[in-house]
């Protein structure tokens, strides 16, 4: 049967032409997108450029867009995204700038991961035969070194969309692997410094990157556990920290968010420039009848209590 | 300009495991690869790596006897015995490095049993210890802060007088040339799987680098030797590890049985790669297969035991062939795998051409012989990745730098020009994939002087037309179709020496089995054979394998 593929098209010598080019290729149940992809370049159309190599999804090359989602095209079989054969659209991964057709330019995702000191940092004596660890914790880290820095969830992190300083859900995922390893000596410091802005606390749980990952790494999930460990090493001046426990103490108080005390907390009570930043949203609510001037509560804001109580007697 | 004094050519397992060795010295060194390190292909290794450890009661003789065994005796001794001496150091080395290697229940590094091995000795993780190894491997790379030139392709040496001075070299992202000077080139450019078709190779194992060193004047040695994996998926040809039968799968032919008690009545599934492969291709020829294949049977290991150990392999059964091992077993055929022949080499990685080194599988040292036990390509890389390192640097300290002559760079540029020029005609891919199927069928599982002639007829034809090779992409930025032309103008060369090999050979021994010729022959062939390029065509020498404690006996699983 034949199976249509718009391909994204970019030549930064020619940048005029750029656009979608239509393709039939003649494909079977098992083709998988990058079969196809080939079948263009070498019997059709060797103009396009792309990057490949495994084919069984190990070496992380050719994560693109299908249909608006980051994938990697060797593991995906047309079936699955076009089960009737519809035409499927490959554009380039998104957060990167395009060097040509679907290929990207991969030096912001390599620095970030060097950002984080992506290397065991073991402290003391060195012994002469292995590290004693347990297979517990490193078939845990199985999980995070599966992370073949495909660029997926890079490309489809909202967070990126807007703000490219954010370390991202790949060079997090990678720090957490450090931060898990019981060999490494540094784990506060690496904490410390994911702490900072452009650090942990900018990811604002989207799940994409969960979502698109095709090594199940779980980014998200990473960076979670990474905030919990930070504030548990005693790292709470932070935005973020502040946001979690008046989220939390305010819910467990009137069985209701109080949304003025949370947004006064996490920037700090007496973080004065930034309250005074804020202060034409603060307007613009009471312009609108947003303005929560009273904190909501509960009805019955007891029974929300008895739940974290419940839960903080577990822990 | 661009000078070094240690160029590595390759950023797979052996390229890195030099680099930082070339770092930690504080030569001047650099690594030059086509790809970004981390998609090289050393992260498709999946079951492990070999390590006889003296602390826990192996010993070197007994992996050293394993591997010359396995080689069917055509690997020098000295240099097995130098690898599996510099193992257990090498482990430690990763380990303490950051390599999350699985663990026993004292916490200390665990093993799995692999093939052609009577005790276990693979460290590993999960099914992904390549990759976790490259990942580690690339970790000390950055936190050394090796040089690195990404993504640039090396199209030729630079050779004066027959010594090698450093490389010409286009950067992919913008097209333009380069000559980089070095004092020493260590050649880690891998496999050349490509060269066939089906292999269990990526795209990138083009094998430039043994024709590189081949139109340099080294003689590339057994040839012949390529492995066939006992266990890829039908049709793609993608690898499942020989874990899946380490860790206790079964193979099994139509009649549900478990052949390979015929064949090796001890070793079973264990048996060494080329003995499993031809059994599994003799049950398929005889009309035992099941559709052309064997099934590869992991369901009595249990699912939790699976995903634990087996995570890839289950990832790839499942994406690749819609298999839930747990629940049914999966039909594999012994399919092309990697090269135990390349560039010779001494045990410090020199080649016959001064400054030229060479590593990993674009080596022979040689430790693989006539067949390379599973889980020796990973030590192979590390341990010989380093040694070239240390030999390179050295010979840089003593070289003077050169002033090439710019004139090759001219002419080089005019190579590309020439393929950018020529109107239409005949396209790369198609002339590789007849190469690549016409070299399955040749120098196959089995093969006989009839189809090894058939391959050298096919191989020569293309030779004659690959001066009509014509590219469609006549741009600058990225141009992957330039790349594949030049690749197979250097693959056209490694199809030419393994199919001069392969003729060469007139016995049986490791993978390479004559029908015509079923029996070792010792007297006349305990002989490496080289292929030199001479003129337009080639010529085979032997030299004689080193013995040293290992007296060649039959060789029995």
């Amino acid at each position: 049967m034949e199976q249509t593929l718009r391909v994204k098209r970019y030549d930064p010598e020619n940048p005029g032409d750029a656009g979608y080019q239509e393709y039939n290729v003649e494909v079977t149940d098992t083709t998988t997108i990058l079969d196809a992809l080939l079948t263009i370049r070498e019997e059709m159309d060797g103009t396009l450029s792309m990057r490949c190599s495994c084919r069984a999804s190990i070496c992380g090359s050719c994560a693109m867009r299908v249909d608006g989602q980051a994938k990697l095209v060797c593991k995906t079989r047309l079936n699955s995204v076009a089960p009737d054969g519809e035409t499927i659209t490959i554009d380039p991964l998104g957060n990167m700038p395009v060097i040509k057709d679907l290929v990207v330019e991969f030096k912001s995702f390599w620095d970030k991961t060097r950002a984080v000191e992506p290397f065991l940092k073991p402290e003391g004596i060195v012994p002469e035969a292995e590290y004693i660890a347990s297979d517990d914790d490193m078939v845990h880290l199985v999980g995070v070194v599966n992370c073949i820095q495909c660029g997926a969830c890079v490309s489809d992190c909202t967070v990126l969309e807007v703000d490219d300083s954010f370390l991202g859900p790949a060079a997090l995922a990678k720090a957490y692997r450090f931060v898990k390893d019981p060999r490494d000596g540094h784990q506060k410091d690496r904490l410390e410094d994911l702490n900072k802005p452009s650090g942990v606390w900018d990811c604002t749980r989207c799940m994409q990157c969960v979502e698109v990952c095709p090594k199940d790494v779980d980014p998200m999930g990473r960076i979670m556990v990474l905030r919990d460990m930070a504030m548990e090493a005693g790292f709470n001046n932070t935005s973020g920290s502040r946001h979690t426990e008046s989220f939390a103490k305010s819910v467990k108080k009137n069985g209701r968010l109080d949304e003025m005390k949370l947004a006064v907390d996490s920037m700090g009570k007496f973080n004065f420039p930034a309250l005074i930043a804020e202060a034409p949203v603060g307007l613009r609510a009471i312009r609108k009848g947003k303005f929560p001037w009273k904190a909501h509560k509960s009805s019955e804001p007891d029974k929300v209590k008895q739940v974290f109580e419940k839960i903080e007697g577990n822990k | 300009m661009y000078e070094h004094d240690v160029l590595i050519i390759g950023a797979g397992l052996a390229g890195l495991r030099a680099s930082v060795e070339a770092a930690r010295m504080g030569v001047d060194a650099a690594v030059i690869t086509k790809v970004h390190p981390i998609r090289s292909h050393s992260n498709a290794a999946q079951g492990g790596i070999n390590a006889p450890m003296t602390d826990r009661g192996d010993d070197w003789e007994g992996h050293a006897l394993d591997t010359i065994k396995g080689s069917d005796y055509l690997a020098d001794q000295d240099a097995v015995e130098l690898m599996s001496r510099e193992a257990g150091d090498a482990i430690i080395e990763l380990e303490h490095m950051g390599v999350i290697f699985s663990r026993n229940e004292d916490g200390q590094l665990g093993t799995r049993r692999f093939g052609g091995q009577k005790v276990a000795r693979t460290f590993y993780v999960g099914a992904i210890t390549g990759s976790a190894m490259l990942q580690v491997l690339y970790e000390q790379a950055v936190k050394l802060d090796v040089n690195v030139y990404e993504e640039w392709f090396v199209s030729n040496l630079i050779i004066e007088d027959g010594v090698c001075h450093g490389v010409m070299a286009m950067d992919i992202h913008t097209g333009e040339l380069h000559m980089i000077r070095a004092k020493a080139v260590i050649m880690a450019t891998g496999g050349a799987g490509r060269v066939f078709e089906p292999s269990t190779n990526a795209l990138i194992c083009t094998g430039e680098g043994l024709g590189l060193a081949y139109r340099a004047g080294a003689p590339l040695m057994d040839m012949e030797m390529i492995q066939y994996h006992p266990t890829t998926l039908a049709g793609s040809g993608i690898l499942l590890s020989e874990a899946a039968r380490g860790e206790g799968a079964y193979l099994l032919n139509a009649e549900g049985e478990r052949f390979m008690k015929t064949y090796a009545p001890d070793y079973l599934e264990l048996a060494s790669r080329d003995v499993v492969s031809r059994s599994e291709q003799t049950e398929i020829n005889e009309g035992r297969g099941i559709d052309g294949n064997i099934h590869l049977d992991l369901r009595h290991l249990g699912r939790t035991f699976i995903e634990e150990r087996l995570g890839y392999l289950q990832e790839v059964a499942l994406e690749f062939a819609g298999i839930d091992l747990a629940e049914a077993s999966i039909p594999i055929r012994p399919g092309m795998h990697y090269i135990m022949g390349g560039i010779k080499t001494d045990i410090n990685g020199a080649t016959e051409v001064p400054g030229l080194y060479a590593a990993g599988e674009t080596a022979n040292v040689s430790v693989h012989g006539g067949n390379r036990l599973g889980a020796n390509s990973l030590l192979d890389t590390v341990v010989f990745g380093r040694r070239a390192a240390i030999a390179a640097a050295e010979y840089a300290k003593s070289a003077e730098r050169h002033s090439s002559d710019e004139s090759m760079l001219a002419s080089e540029k005019e190579r590309y020009q020439a393929l950018l020029d020529r109107p239409a005609d005949l396209r790369a891919a198609a002339l590789r994939r007849e190469m690549g199927e016409s070299m399955v069928a040749g120098i196959g599982v089995f093969r006989d002087q009839k189809t090894i002639d058939a391959a050298i007829a096919t191989v020569e034809n293309l030779r004659s037309l690959y001066p009509r090779v014509a590219v469609d992409n006549k741009g600058k930025v990225f141009n992957t179709d330039i790349m594949a032309a030049i690749e197979l103008d250097y693959m056209l060369d490694v199809a030419h020496t393994i199919c001069a090999g392969a003729n060469a050979r007139k016995e049986s021994r490791g993978a390479h089995y004559r029908t015509d010729m079923p029996d070792r022959d010792d007297e006349n062939w305990l002989k490496h054979t080289l292929v030199y390029k001479d003129g337009e065509g080639s010529r085979v020498e032997t030299l004689d394998v080193t013995i040293t404690n290992w007296t060649p006996v039959e060789r029995v699983y």
